[in-house]
């Protein structure tokens, strides 16, 4: 088996297959890990994983059923803190600093970076309240702010023409696509730098789908934005990087073109072209 | 072979209605039953004293007059009172052990919590007159004469009235309150709170998500304590010191409908006085579901407001100034 390489995206170097053993902090993204590994007690599910995922990009992470995406993904916000017995190890750097170095202000962290779940989960409040959620608890109670903020989020998740003559209704009498995007909007709000995403389309239909992903493609001008897909297409179609996982390790890391025309690894031809027949 | 799998499968599924249904006509009937039987059997009061019956201050079997007021009060009252003191506990004790304790005291937590709910009311009004009362007339007695004026604390400094009744309530209420609620919070949906969480909330930012996600559930919680407040009949007949009369004072011996029907029901001769009794529990019976009516619909108009659409209401003063 490989072991995990860590990669410079997007064809910047020459050198792409360097392998990087020792944790460094030198900056080659928005977000870099270095040896990262994540233990759900004595199980441990994540295997040095090193990544550098690029500003202002999408990132695809895609890989078999229990490969551990979810699992890394949630180590980026450490949404994984509040289950118990679960623990990371290594570094994730944000702008350099490395999220899992004590004192670190988790709900500082969380605010910077976003996160939508596979199954939306809107709060049983209404639209406004959902979008300004963040934002009130992190103090602002201006009107006018709250306003401005929700209807340019609204906006951004391309659901403000839908919703805006119904801020006040429940956001659990949206259809499913919709209150994706109302998760969408709400995350947007609090004004992250980063967006994660974890099959945030698996749920909607295909035109529900094409929406969300025409999100993202929008979203990636001021966003960086990682997401989990099993949707071969999916990764394809909206990543401009493709990391490729398989039982907690990284297996290859590039251009999404060259992971889905021309990988380098065997088991990652096998997955991308297996899945597409 | 699908339409037979249909066939049968639709088939129980009457069946299963037919029963089910039977249960719940049986409920129906039972409570429909309950009903009649209570006005059938105080209809001597009924004719006699009309609506006056629920107004009525004086209770006088001698002279044969009877008014409900100073028991329908003092159930009210002691029920309200015990609502108010046990809600934020009983909803504290919820939130600690779903949210706050380690994993490894929750179990124990939940099981003593519920092993309260299980002890026999008379036991409950065995420690309130041995231990509860002496406190209580202590205080009394030291309460500073400036505090005895106010109504709410008039009375002779007996220990047993409204106050100790009130509290012994509680005791008994917080149990059933608690358990309920944190069953709703448990079962709160993980995504709810990660949801909080990803965006910035602190712990008990997350915990009053959770909260606002039950919240129809923990008013269901509440409203049952307020059940058994209504209806607990031991327990109080021994600390609120049996005496009917409308006052707020919470020093006042004071009675209640529960408990004058246990104490007098032996001993009432004549024919009048027991249809009088009887009425009262007929009261006490419409009561309580009136109660658990309103409570139900105060509920069912909440998880309305949140699930379903609403009348649109324009954002007027919240429309951003284009
Ligand atoms: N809360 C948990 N406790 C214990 N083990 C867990 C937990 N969550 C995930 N795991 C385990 O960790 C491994 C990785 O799971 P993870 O959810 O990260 O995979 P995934 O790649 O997201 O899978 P999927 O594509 O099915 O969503 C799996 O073996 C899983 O069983
Ligand atoms: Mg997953």
């Amino acid at each position: 088996m490989t072991t995990a390489l860590s990669t410079t995206p997007g064809g910047l170097t020459t050198g792409r297959s360097t392998m990087t053993t020792t944790p460094t902090t030198a900056r080659l993204g928005k977000i870099t890990v270095r040896h990262f590994d994540f233990y759900y007690g004595e199980a441990k599910v994540l295997h040095g994983i090193d990544l550098d995922i690029p500003e202002r990009q999408v990132t695809a992470l895609i890989g078999p059923s229990g490969c551990g995406k979810s699992t890394f993904v949630r180590s980026i916000n450490r949404m994984n803190d509040i289950i118990p017995e679960a623990r990371g190890e290594g570094v994730i750097e944000i702008d350099g600093k490395n999220i899992y170095a004590g004192g670190t202000d988790v709900v500082e962290l969380r605010r910077r970076v976003g996160m939508v779940f596979q199954k939306s989960n809107p709060f049983p409040k209404s639209i406004y309240d959902n979008v300004a959620y963040g934002l009130k608890i992190g103090g602002t109670r201006n009107k006018r702010a709250l306003n401005d903020a929700v209807e340019k989020s609204l906006q951004r998740a391309a659901l403000w023409e839908e919703v805006k003559d119904r801020l006040q209704e429940s956001a659990l009498a949206l259809s499913g696509g919709q209150q994706q995007r109302l998760c969408i909007a709400r995350a947007l709000a609090v004004d992250p730098e980063i967006l994660l995403m974890d099959e945030p389309a698996s749920a909607l239909d295909p035109i529900a789908t094409t929406k969300i992903e025409e999100l993202i493609w929008e979203l990636k001008e001021n966003y960086t934005i990682v997401i989990v897909t099993h949707n071969m297409q999916q990764a394809a179609r909206v990543s401009d990087l493709t990391a490729f996982f398989m039982l907690g390790k990284v297996i290859e890391f590039g251009d999404t073109k060259k992971i889905f025309m021309n990988p380098r690894e065997k088991m990652t031809e096998d997955y991308v072209t297996g899945r597409f027949g | 072979m699908g339409m037979f799998s249909n066939r049968r499968r639709s088939s129980d599924d009457g069946s299963f209605r037919v029963v089910t249904g039977a249960f719940a006509a049986l409920v129906l009937l039972a409570v429909a039953g309950i009903g009649f039987e209570l006005s059938r059997q105080s209809m001597l009061s009924i004719r006699r004293f009309g609506m006056s019956f629920w107004t009525g201050t004086t209770w006088d079997p001698v002279s044969g007059v009877f008014g409900a007021l100073p028991f329908i009060w003092g159930t009210l009252y002691s029920s309200i009172l015990a609502l108010l003191i046990a809600t934020p506990i009983a909803l504290g004790i919820a939130i600690f052990i779903s949210e706050l304790s380690p994993r490894f005291l929750r179990q124990p937590l939940s099981y003593l919590t519920e092993l309260l709910a299980a002890i026999p009311s008379i036991v409950y009004g065995l420690w309130g007159i041995f231990v509860l009362v002496p406190i209580v007339r202590k205080l009394e007695l030291s309460a500073p004469d400036a505090i005895r004026k106010l109504a709410l604390f008039k009375g002779p400094p007996l220990g047993v009235g409204m106050g100790t009744a009130a509290l012994i309530l509680a005791v008994m209420v917080i149990p059933f309150t608690s358990s309920v609620a944190r069953e709703i919070l448990k079962n709160v949906p993980t995504a709810q709170r990660e949801a909080a969480y990803a965006l910035g909330a602190t712990r008990w930012e997350a915990i009053k998500v959770a909260i606002g996600y039950g919240k129809s559930g923990i008013i269901g919680s509440i409203m049952l304590g307020f059940g058994r407040a209504l209806g607990e009949t031991m327990a109080v007949t021994m600390v609120i010191g049996n005496n009917p009369q409308v006052t707020a004072s919470l020093f006042a011996p004071q009675y209640t409908m529960a408990a004058v029907i246990a104490n007098e029901f032996t001993e009432a001769a004549d024919d009048l006085y027991l249809n009088a009794l009887v009425e009262i529990g007929l009261v006490l019976f419409i009561i309580t579901i009136a109660i658990n009516a309103l409570s139900r619909l105060l509920i069912w108009s909440m998880e309305k407001r949140s699930s379903r659409p609403m009348a649109i209401v324009p954002l007027l003063e919240e429309q951003p100034a284009q």
